[in-house]
């Protein structure tokens, strides 16, 4: 009988060479007179172990990892095919590595398992039992469901999916929308690709059991550009759910109606803002609206539109599938479920990590990640994207959760968690917050368009110790005036990251930008 | 990225025509466009406006604010850099300027021999496994200096074409 290989084929695992030990296994094993079916599945998320190859036994999957195309030859050599554990890459039972053991997968369940195009998979793996039974509910029911499950808009806002939906659903129009952002542009996160990737119907899913709840027939995922695999993915899914019955004009034999499409944005950050991207969608310059009216009210082409993360979405088929209650059950406070971490930059053992609210980031870093890539002191740490700050040591041992970050202005985010060593310079890093928002604003108001070209300017100046002082007071003033004076989260969280600098890492601007203390 | 002169106003005004329907038509239009002949040509413009009943200037306004769409032909491949935070505490600027030196150009600049443009991109979603760039649609992780020379190499190196 043909043995089953697994090599992923997300981004991870083919920026690393997956594709060509997939071809080198198909070729090597044919030489030897040996059978196998290559299946490309997923990434299990440890990133760390890419290209992560699996072997199924009569007892499970075993894995090995990380391979390069030139361990080919000898894991056949050394019984790969049998799931023998002789050679130096072996794992064993891949559901058996601690990283994975450890966590608490709901949103994951599925990843790096199954073959992310087979909807058969899908099935087996108790895919589209969400949307079968939220065919079976009336739509306020389903809304009730997700607000009792606590979910929270896994973007960064954090505000309550159950209660947009609801908004909604309430707003009477002659059509609605289903937006899924999924301009995932925050710098440490990929977990939004990671789904797309790996369970693309999982998305399909949530967004038709969203369409089903608040009456809407037409839904969009505004993709970045940066991501060509998850389009190549999604627009195969897609189609393959519209042929079995899960999209188009008669879903399932309801007679219910969800139509769902691919666009893609093209490089501009500040497009992972909703209204933003309800412009770009509708074919204009990327720039912020104000609100109100609130997208749930007056959206794209302004008509009441969910716009929900990859992650908000992701949720709800397992919410409807299992109950709110499996889902509330994980969490503390008021941040209820699971939270997609993403150990990103200098770490040994990068990844994936979905794990319940209120873990620490102490706990993640060391006991997930294991250090810093170098082995040098782990010095800072990002979490949230570049518009979040950085954290000292004195605040790793915070749980993870929204509103103790919030409490000292940090934020959970997207959940990715960037790590820096000590060789970092962190008046670089704030200018580089600065020199970022500064090719990112839209432009619309002036704090933040001008004032990021200012805030680059003013670090240089402390950099070269040019008048040092009074440009560091102007910097804390310019901070304030963007802090409060922006329109949106681009110019108003900008400098939170400066700020965080400024305040826990002090010493690092009364040095000349080559290092040198002055 | 396909060189051909394939930009004259029958092929664009096709695929303009094409998509112009579609609910907020004009991103799908001009990735289509830039897809096909590698930039969005100049005469372009008039056409894409004329269909979607906007003004020149708007159209204008679209392409240059985002940063995907060029109006200049790139080089034979296009090699962006990740110039974002967890690229950076592994290694991103030396390595960005590593790449500069080595091909000769800034940012937004093409090779001489018309072979790479090379951009930056921020976050292309690989930040375990940075730095990474991307090289036209495909992704590389863990890109040190000699990686990326090595890269280079085989992009800027083309069999010899043996005149018949």
């Amino acid at each position: 009988m043909s043995i089953r290989v697994f090599v992923p084929r997300d981004t991870t695992a083919l920026s690393l060479g997956a594709d060509v030990i997939a071809s080198r296994l198909i070729r090597e094993a044919t030489a030897r007179g040996q059978s196998i079916t290559l299946v490309r599945n997923g990434s299990r998320g440890l990133a760390w172990l890419e290209p992560l190859v699996e072997v199924e036994t009569p007892i499970g999957r075993f894995a090995y990892g990380p391979v390069t195309p030139g361990d080919v030859t000898t894991l056949l050599d050394s019984g790969l095919l049998e799931g023998s554990v002789s050679h130096p890459l072996a794992l064993g039972p891949t559901e058996e590595i601690d990283y994975l053991a450890r966590q608490q997968r709901l949103t994951f369940a599925r990843i790096g398992i199954t073959d992310p195009l087979s909807i058969d998979d899908y099935r087996a793996h108790s895919g589209f039992c969400g949307l079968e039974a939220a065919l079976q509910r009336e739509p306020q029911d389903i809304v009730e469901e997700v607000k009792a499950s606590g979910l929270r808009g896994r973007g960064g806002a954090a505000f309550p999916t159950g209660i947009k939906w609801q908004t909604v659903l309430d707003t009477p129009a002659d059509q609605k929308y289903i937006v899924c952002n999924a301009d995932e542009g925050d710098s440490g996160t990929f977990a939004d690709r990671m789904a797309m990737e790996c369970d693309p119907y999982m998305l399909i899913e949530g967004m038709t059991i969203a369409g089903l709840a608040v009456g809407a027939t037409q839904g969009y995922i505004y993709l970045r550009s940066e991501y060509p695999l998850a389009k190549e993915i999604l627009d195969e899914a897609i189609r393959r759910a519209e042929t079995a019955g899960y999209l188009g004009d008669d879903l399932r034999g309801s007679g219910r109606t969800f139509h769902l499409e691919v666009r893609l944005g093209a490089g501009a950050y500040i497009c992972g803002e909703e209204t933003s991207l309800l412009e770009s969608l509708e074919g204009k310059r990327g720039l912020v609206r104000f609100k109100p009216p609130l997208p749930a009210i007056e959206g794209l082409f302004g008509r009441p539109t969910v716009v929900n993360n990859v992650l908000s979405l992701a949720a709800v088929p397992f919410i409807l599938a299992e109950g709110a209650e499996a889902y509330a059950n994980h969490g503390m406070g008021r941040s209820r479920g699971t939270l997609a971490l993403q150990l990103a930059g200098n770490v040994k053992r990068g990844g994936l990590v979905e794990l319940a609210f209120g873990t620490t980031l102490r706990t993640l870093m060391e006991e997930f990640g294991g250090g810093t890539l170098t082995g040098k002191p782990l010095r800072a740490v990002q979490v949230g994207g570049p518009l979040c700050a950085y954290l000292p040591e004195s605040q790793w041992d915070m749980p993870l959760d929204y509103e103790t970050f919030a409490e000292v202005g940090a934020g959970v985010g997207h959940g990715g968690v960037v790590m820096f060593d000590d060789s970092v310079d962190m008046a670089e890093q704030a200018r580089f917050s600065m020199e970022f928002c500064k090719v990112e604003s839209c432009g619309k108001c002036t704090p933040c368009r001008i004032g990021s070209t200012r805030g680059v300017e003013v670090i240089d100046r402390i950099r070269a110790n040019d008048n040092r002082e009074a440009n560091l007071t102007l910097l804390h003033d310019l901070c304030e005036t963007m802090v409060d004076g922006s329109l949106c989260a681009m110019g108003g969280m900008t400098p939170f990251p400066v700020q965080s600098a400024l305040k826990h890492f002090p010493d690092d601007f009364q040095r000349a930008a080559n290092g040198d203390r002055s | 990225m396909n060189q051909s002169q394939e930009w004259a106003p029958q092929a664009i005004q096709a695929e303009v025509d094409a998509l112009k329907d579609k609910p907020g038509a004009l991103l799908p239009i001009l990735h289509a466009l830039q897809d096909r002949i590698g930039f969005i040509p100049e005469a372009a413009v008039p056409i894409i406006a004329d269909a979607l009943h906007q003004t020149r200037a708007e159209v204008h306004g679209v392409i240059s604010f985002y940063h995907h769409f060029r109006t200049t032909p790139p080089g034979r491949h296009v090699v962006q850099i990740c110039r974002a935070e967890a690229c950076q505490s592994v290694g991103a600027r030396q390595l960005e300027v590593h790449a500069k030196a080595r091909l000769g150009v800034d940012y937004h600049q093409t090779t001489a021999d018309r072979e790479i443009t090379l951009e930056a991109v921020y976050c292309l979603g690989n930040c375990a496994c940075g730095p990474s760039i991307r090289v036209d649609n495909s992704i590389r992780g863990r890109v040190t200096p000699e990686a990326f020379d090595e890269l280079m190499d085989e992009l800027q190196t083309r069999p010899l074409e043996v005149m018949g």
